[in-house]
């Protein structure tokens, strides 16, 4: 690890200026990312601006038929969140799965959507969900978030604050952990929302997608058995030592009437 | 749990032998006051970090140390070439093996830093010392390392085609060494009378042994009295301490300490001479100050040592009724681009014996090709050879039965040693003392409920899922070793163990052992035989090891050996104790020696009522006032060495249940159980912790773990935890582990060892489960790991998911 300025802001605006002023600065979540990307020296940045300390930042809200999480919220938080647990219980479920406990209790949903890593489960949740990325310039539909592998529409110096869920009629996240990493191998999230089926698949690709031809045979007739004869195409899909194209593709059918079947 | 002590009536001492006492050295453990390589700090202290091949395979051209050595920091830096000049040897390899016709291993140079050439990624080019381990890390990035890159040959079968990639110039079929074991005529005659031949080929998949705790060596010099002190987290300081003494430094034995404090796992891959430690001592005589390096878990992918990397062809020839007749085994092993310090003797003396197993077969031709790859250098991993020999057995006698219709349990039967027929003389070297496999077997079968799987596997079929059980029946060879037949069979030294009794004027004890404590308990161990001998609590018993300059001598802690050998030099060395308290007793109560017994702590009178304690004859030999001193030195305190005359051979049978998810490929193992024969049980809490931490081991080769080269670039793939995939708390069920005790017939305890058959046994257990579930798809073998994008690709291709209601 090189050395690093810390800085502790205890308000957005503050945090914001102070990304602001220093273009190699970046935003501290739980961590559990950049601190082992900055030993390994793959990060080095000159400043870190902890998070922590900004209490607007930490919470699960509800609003008429929203959900509000913060984007410091840690991921054990959600899993544990009544209200997440009745309103949007795909997204509780997801949050509890989640690599182990140590992860789980620092890491943050800012930090898991800002990383947009390819295996990551939230973006899977955020973007069948239809959800809305709220950051300290802007508001950010989920189809225009993630734009590709570790990429996402923010901005330098841009801060995610939270994460705005409309509540589906439906919804569930399956998710087929890689042996290894705990990290999605494959995850799909099935969303009945007022928009529509959605479904969004992640760690199959190098950026969470939405599948539209599944979404196209479930908004006809959602049931496990309409996919019976589904054949996901690998094409495109990533290749690796946990798992082939063909067999992502696999997963990616399995797991799609496994969610759906939860929830017929 | 159930456990046979091993000893002969109940167990009254609570700190005696056969007690499930809790491990004394856990407190500290547990609340985080362990003394680690990496938790010492010496005065003046400097930080070493290597710089490390990026390369697999690549001429050095040239090393410019100047921007490095102009960052702040910075104390030094060295290379290949500062050791060439200061005359530094290369790392040795202790035990080569005698090839076919008398060939010689060969031996290539092996520096301890590369020089003119890298032979695989990670291998040291540089090593930069700095005052702090932030400056050596920062001025490590400023070496500028110049490579001609060579291309690489990473995989067995390619380093042994005509034409391939020399890792050595003067080797230019990349073979190490050409090993055979057995009578090949008798053999091939047994193979022509055949009614049935089964094959297999397969491959025993690499792996990397991730100690918990990282490796770590500190080298520090006393010029006043031109002292070397080494601090490593060694598995054998002693060893360490003569080979690097004696071949690469060049210190004699008197002037060099090397120290092994608490060592947080070892697996064997602590149990090697590595480089790292000959550099920390170098470096810190030419600096006049201590030296320490830590590895990290990154680096530790690349430079510890790896193991088993097999590829085997194997047939069992059998007569009509399913009788072994012969086996016939041909192995590549694969040694890394340098010998590691035992890197032959694994694939060869270690693999090839153990092909006997627990059958009466009667031929056995075994040929194994040692090669030098691009890889990192392979040596023992626990179970080292065992398992590997285990594996190919194994399945060969699954695929024998399935292919002649007979029940698994059924074709092991027929080839059984009977228990009357110990000890047994194998065509394979070895002569078995002890052992009732037949025995474990049935036990085996009924803790599992053999007879209830169909009905399981039906329910299984119900919810869509495949479910299989497999068998295991084992032979180990363990209690390393006699030193006579191991010198015969190449080891350069001797293979027994010591261990000296201390006891204080008050009357508390300090034993000084030659093994080495990393994680076995073997302070609970060794207190608990003491305190069986002595008839003192074990509270009252400390005991050391680890440090030269307190450890009279040792050769360490490694296959199995720390309680057969070194707890039988403890055994003897209490004896000595009990018979000079003997004497001393026998002054004090005005009696002859012969007439004084020793038991329950009392050295009393025969027939009489006279008696003194163990305490009242240590005072006595500490203050000799009543005391013969004519005849009998003062003081009381023993030592033992402790050479074994054959070696152990813990057996046993497993027995493993899978079920399958054929859309997915997941293989969840369900049940494990295990009976084992490991000769007398000194705590069988602690035996049940090693024998289930050794099948967790041997579950993770089996499912998960799996070291992988790029074929091309000898990139290592699988270099972090993200992508090796080491088995977890929630990967395996509570294993049942259950002994049936036969003694070992030549040691004073009776003890044959438990620490690696746990590995041993559960690839091929949990394999055959495998293969079993996915049987009526016509599969007959599946490689290691079988991981669930490898279950599924064999489900794909043998018609898939659609005939599993099948
Ligand atoms: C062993 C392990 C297993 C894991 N398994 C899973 C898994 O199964 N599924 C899964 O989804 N994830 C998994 N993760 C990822 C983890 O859940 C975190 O979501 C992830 O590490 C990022 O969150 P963080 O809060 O730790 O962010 P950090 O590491 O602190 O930051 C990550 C990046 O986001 C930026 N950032 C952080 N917060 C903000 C913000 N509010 N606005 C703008 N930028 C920001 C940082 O600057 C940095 O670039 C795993 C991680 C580990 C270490």
């Amino acid at each position: 690890m090189l050395n690093f300025e810390y800085l502790r802001p205890s308000t957005v605006t503050e945090a914001g200026a102070m990304l602001g002023k220093m273009s190699e600065a970046r935003p501290l979540a739980g961590g559990m990312t950049l601190i082992p990307a900055m030993k390994l020296r793959l990060a080095a940045p000159t400043a870190l601006v902890d998070l922590a300390g900004v209490p607007e930042l930490n919470g699960i809200k509800v609003d008429g038929k929203t959900v509000i999480v913060g984007a410091m919220t840690k991921h054990a938080d959600v899993a544990a969140s009544a209200d997440v647990r009745r309103l949007i219980p795909a997204l509780a479920d997801l949050a509890g799965g989640i690599g182990d406990a140590q992860v789980r209790n620092k890491g943050t949903l800012g930090g898991s959507i800002a990383n947009n890593d390819p295996a990551a489960c939230y973006p899977a949740a955020v973007l069948a969900l239809g959800a809305t990325v709220t950051t300290n310039r802007r508001k950010i539909a989920a189809d225009s978030f993630f734009t590709g592998m570790f990429e996402t529409a923010l901005e330098p110096g841009e801060i995610v604050t939270g994460v705005t869920f409309p509540v589906p009629a439906a919804a569930a996240y399956e998710k087929f952990r890689s042996p290894a990493s705990r990290y999605a191998l494959v995850g799909v999230f099935v969303a009945k929302t007022t928009g529509g089926v959605r479904v969004a698949v992640t760690g199959a690709a190098t950026c969470v997608f939405r599948a539209s031809a599944i979404e196209s045979i479930l908004a006809e007739k959602f049931s496990a058995e309409a996919l019976a004869s589904l054949r996901f195409p690998a094409d495109g899909l990533n290749s690796d030592l946990h798992g082939d194209a063909q067999y992502r593709a696999q997963l990616v059918g399995v797991l799609t009437k496994r969610a759906v079947a939860k929830l017929s | 749990m159930n456990h046979p002590a091993g000893i002969e009536g109940a167990v009254t001492n609570p700190t005696g032998i056969g007690a499930s006492m809790r491990r004394k050295e856990d407190m500290r453990f547990l609340m985080g006051r362990g003394n680690y390589v990496a938790d010492i700090k010496l005065p003046d202290m400097t930080a070493g970090v290597f710089v490390r091949s990026p390369h697999a395979h690549a001429r050095i051209v040239s090393i410019d140390k100047k921007a490095a050595l102009a960052m702040p920091g910075v104390v030094d830096v060295l290379t290949g070439e500062d050791l060439k000049t200061d005359g530094v040897g290369g790392l040795p390899c202790a035990w080569p093996v005698v090839g076919k016709g008398g060939a010689p291993t060969k031996e290539p140079a092996h520096p301890a830093i590369a020089q003119g050439k890298v032979r695989y990624v990670g291998d040291a080019v540089a090593f930069v010392i700095a005052e702090s381990l932030a400056q050596a890390r920062n001025a490590a990035e400023a070496v500028v390392v110049e490579y001609d890159v060579l291309p690489a040959v990473v995989g067995v079968l390619d380093a042994i085609k005509p034409g391939a990639v020399a890792v050595f110039d003067d080797i230019p079929d990349n073979v190490c060494v050409d090993w055979e074991l057995g009578d090949k005529h008798a053999t091939e005659a047994a193979f022509k009378k055949a009614a049935h031949i089964a094959r297999i080929s397969l491959v025993n998949n690499r792996l990397v042994g991730n100690p918990m705790e990282p490796r770590a060596a500190i080298g520090a010099f006393d010029r006043s009295r031109g002292q070397h002190t080494l601090y490593t987290t060694s598995q054998f300081p002693h060893i360490v301490k003569l080979l690097m003494g004696n071949f690469v430094l060049n210190i004699p034995q008197h002037k060099l300490r090397v120290v092994s404090p608490d060592v947080g796992g070892g697996f064997g891959v602590k149990q090697f001479h590595y480089a790292e430690e000959a550099v920390v001592t170098w470096a810190a005589k030419r600096l006049g100050r201590p030296v320490k390096w830590v590895c990290d878990r990154s680096e530790g992918f690349i430079s510890d040592a790896h193991g088993r990397d097999h590829v085997t062809e194997a047939e069992m020839a059998l007569d009509e009724n399913g009788k072994f007749l012969a086996l016939k085994v041909s192995t590549i092993a694969n040694m890394g681009g340098y010998l590691s310090t035992f890197g032959p003797n694994i694939p060869t003396n270690l693999y090839g014996p153990l092909l006997a197993g627990v059958y009466t077969t009667p031929a056995i031709y075994c040929e194994v090709k040692a090669v030098f790859t691009n890889t990192v250098p392979v040596d023992a991993y626990r179970g080292a050879g065992r398992p590997e020999a285990t594996f190919v057995l194994e399945r060969l006698v699954d695929v024998a039965a399935s292919e002649l219709g007979i029940d698994k349990a059924e074709i092991r039967r027929r080839n059984m040693i009977p228990s009357n027929a110990y000890p047994y003389q194998t065509p394979v070297m070895m002569e078995y003392d002890s052992g009732d496999p037949g025995g474990c077997l049935t036990k085996a079968l009924a803790n599992a409920d053999w007879n209830g799987f169909p009905a399981r596997k039906a329910a299984s079929a119900a919810k869509g899922k495949l479910r299989g059980i497999g068998l295991c029946t084992y032979v180990e060879a363990c209690g390393l070793a006699p030193s006579r037949i191991a010198i015969r069979l190449g080891v350069r030294g001797g293979l027994f163990e010591s261990a000296a009794v201390r006891v204080h004027p008050t009357g508390q004890v300090t034993v000084l052992m030659g093994s080495h404590n990393h994680g076995q308990g073997h302070e609970t161990t060794f207190a608990q035989i003491v305190s069986e001998r002595l008839s003192i609590p074990a509270e009252n018993i400390e005991i050391v090891f680890g440090d030269t300059d307190k450890v009279q001598f040792g050769l360490g802690t490694y296959g199995s050996r720390s309680l057969a050998v070194g707890g039988s030099a403890l055994w003897k060395a209490t004896d000595k104790v009990i018979a000079k308290g003997k004497k001393i007793a026998a002054h004090m109560l005005e009696a002859a020696d012969t007439d004084i017994e020793f038991a329950d702590g009392m050295f009393s009178v025969a027939g009489t009522d006279r008696a003194k304690s163990f305490a009242e004859v240590a005072l006595s030999a500490h203050f000799p006032v009543d005391y013969p001193l004519e005849i009998l030195e003062p003081g009381l305190e023993e030592q033992a060495f402790y050479d074994p005359v054959n070696f152990t051979f813990p057996c046993g049978a497993h027995i493993a249940e899978v079920e399958i998810d054929p859309e997915t490929g997941v293989v969840e193992l369900l049940s494990y159980v295990c009976v084992d024969d490991i000769g007398t049980v000194i705590n069988p809490m602690i035996v049940d912790g090693q024998i289930t931490g050794g099948v967790v081991q041997g579950v993770g080769q089996a499912l998960y773990e799996d070291c992988v080269y790029d074929p091309e670039s000898g990139q290592l793939l699988s270099g972090s935890f993200m992508d090796y995939c080491m088995p977890r708390a929630d990967h395996v069920p509570k294993v049942s582990v259950e002994t049936h005790i036969t003694k070992c017939t030549h040691n004073p305890l009776g003890s044959k060892g438990c620490g690696e058959l746990g590995t041993i046994g559960s690839p091929a257990t949990v394999i055959n489960a495998v293969v079993d579930a996915l049987s009526h798809l016509g599969v007959n073998h599946i490689d290691m790991p079988a991981s669930p994008h490898r279950v599924w690709r064999v489900i794909n291709e043998a018609g898939g998911a659609a005939r599993v209601a099948q």
